[in-house]
């Protein structure tokens, strides 16, 4: 029991470190604190690069979010600072890099995956529809017939047992 | 359906494997992928105003690094191996008479002298960046960071990692010497 209790407070201290690092920062408004996450989500650490800075723990990250939130109370737009970040640490730092020559590849890939599927699913439908109309409905034999007849005659329910 | 269609998933599987092989190649040679393209290349360094590390209340500007000479601008911190691994190189840099003006980073300012007393100081001069705020203008990500600022104060090459025989010879020496004939 004492185990569990011990457990559960570490658990409770943890998760409070853990937050610790945004609730540091005072937010005028509802809108400032929800628009302050929105942009540490949307700016990657360059340091651990699969993170954003809201999420990472290094110390270049603890220095941006504080830059973000200092440029904020600066009034500057949610552009502004996304500005701010590529201009030191170049389009790498945004998930959402601007369509250059060299992010173009990026931003088509997408869209050229999703335009040839559709493309092949659209041909290859037709082309089946093409082989059914194509093909002649098959005759039965009269063979064929007496036996699927005597299948159809031959009714059996959902457990396989014979009604008829 | 035309059976040769049904190759192009295998082809492009095909075409992946060779582009990760030539990678994975480049990578064990040293070509790090994380390292990131220094968005300060070409520009000038960035305005600022900072303590010296070891004489408190002495402030330098961005003129201290405009020397009219080419200079290396080395980001350090005591709290980094990798910056401990590269200063036996730029002690011997900088006995070569090649100017180093040292950048310690978010770091305790009596450690670092201590550091510098220790291992040998070779800084033409040491600015004392305690909150990191020119490290995030430089475009610092983390340290050992050194970059090679031209005669003009201009902002020539960055490299994120530690300097030492290799990277000096194929990398900076090159920019170095073109760079040195520049400059005002």
């Amino acid at each position: 029991m004492f185990k569990r209790i011990s457990f559960i407070l570490f658990g409770l201290v943890v998760t409070f470190f853990a937050h610790a690092a945004i609730d540091t920062y005072n937010f005028k408004s509802v809108e400032e604190e929800q628009q302050f996450r929105e942009l540490t989500g949307q700016l990657r650490c360059p340091k651990c690069q699969n993170n954003s800075i809201a999420d990472s723990n290094a110390p270049i990250a603890t220095d941006m979010r504080e830059k973000v939130y200092e440029l904020m109370e600066q009034g500057q737009s949610r552009q502004d600072i996304i500005n701010y970040m590529v201009a030191r640490y170049g389009n790498f730092v945004t998930y959402e890099p601007p369509v250059t020559p060299a992010t173009i590849f990026l931003w088509l890939v997408p869209v050229l995956c999703v335009v040839i599927g559709a493309g092949a699913i659209v041909m290859l439908s037709r082309r089946r529809k093409v082989s059914a109309s194509w093909a002649e409905p098959e005759t039965l034999s009269e063979q064929e017939k007496a036996r699927l007849q005597q299948l159809l005659n031959d009714k059996t329910d959902a457990k396989g047992r014979k009604t008829s | 359906m035309n059976k040769k269609l049904l190759f192009i998933p295998l082809i492009v599987f095909l075409g992946l494997v060779v582009a990760f092989m030539v990678q994975l190649q480049r990578n064990a040679q040293g070509d790090d992928p994380t390292t990131l393209e220094s968005a300060l290349i070409g520009k000038p360094v960035p305005k600022f105003k900072l303590e010296s590390l070891d004489i408190p209340g002495k402030i330098y500007d961005q003129a201290a690094l405009h020397d009219g000479k080419p200079i290396l601008l080395n980001v350090w911190a005591t709290w980094c191996p990798t910056c401990y691994a590269e200063h036996q190189f730029l002690n011997k840099l900088s006995a070569q008479g090649i100017r180093v003006v040292g950048m310690n980073y978010k770091d305790e300012r009596n450690k670092a002298i201590k550091w510098l007393n220790d291992l040998g100081n070779p800084y033409a001069l040491s600015l004392y960046d305690n909150n990191g705020m020119l490290g995030l203008d430089l475009g610092v990500y983390g340290a050992p960071e050194t970059f090679l600022i031209d005669g003009d104060g201009i902002v020539r090459y960055r490299h994120a990692g530690d300097l030492n025989d290799r990277i000096w010879e194929d990398e900076i020496k090159p920019l170095w010497i073109k760079y040195q004939g520049s400059g005002s």
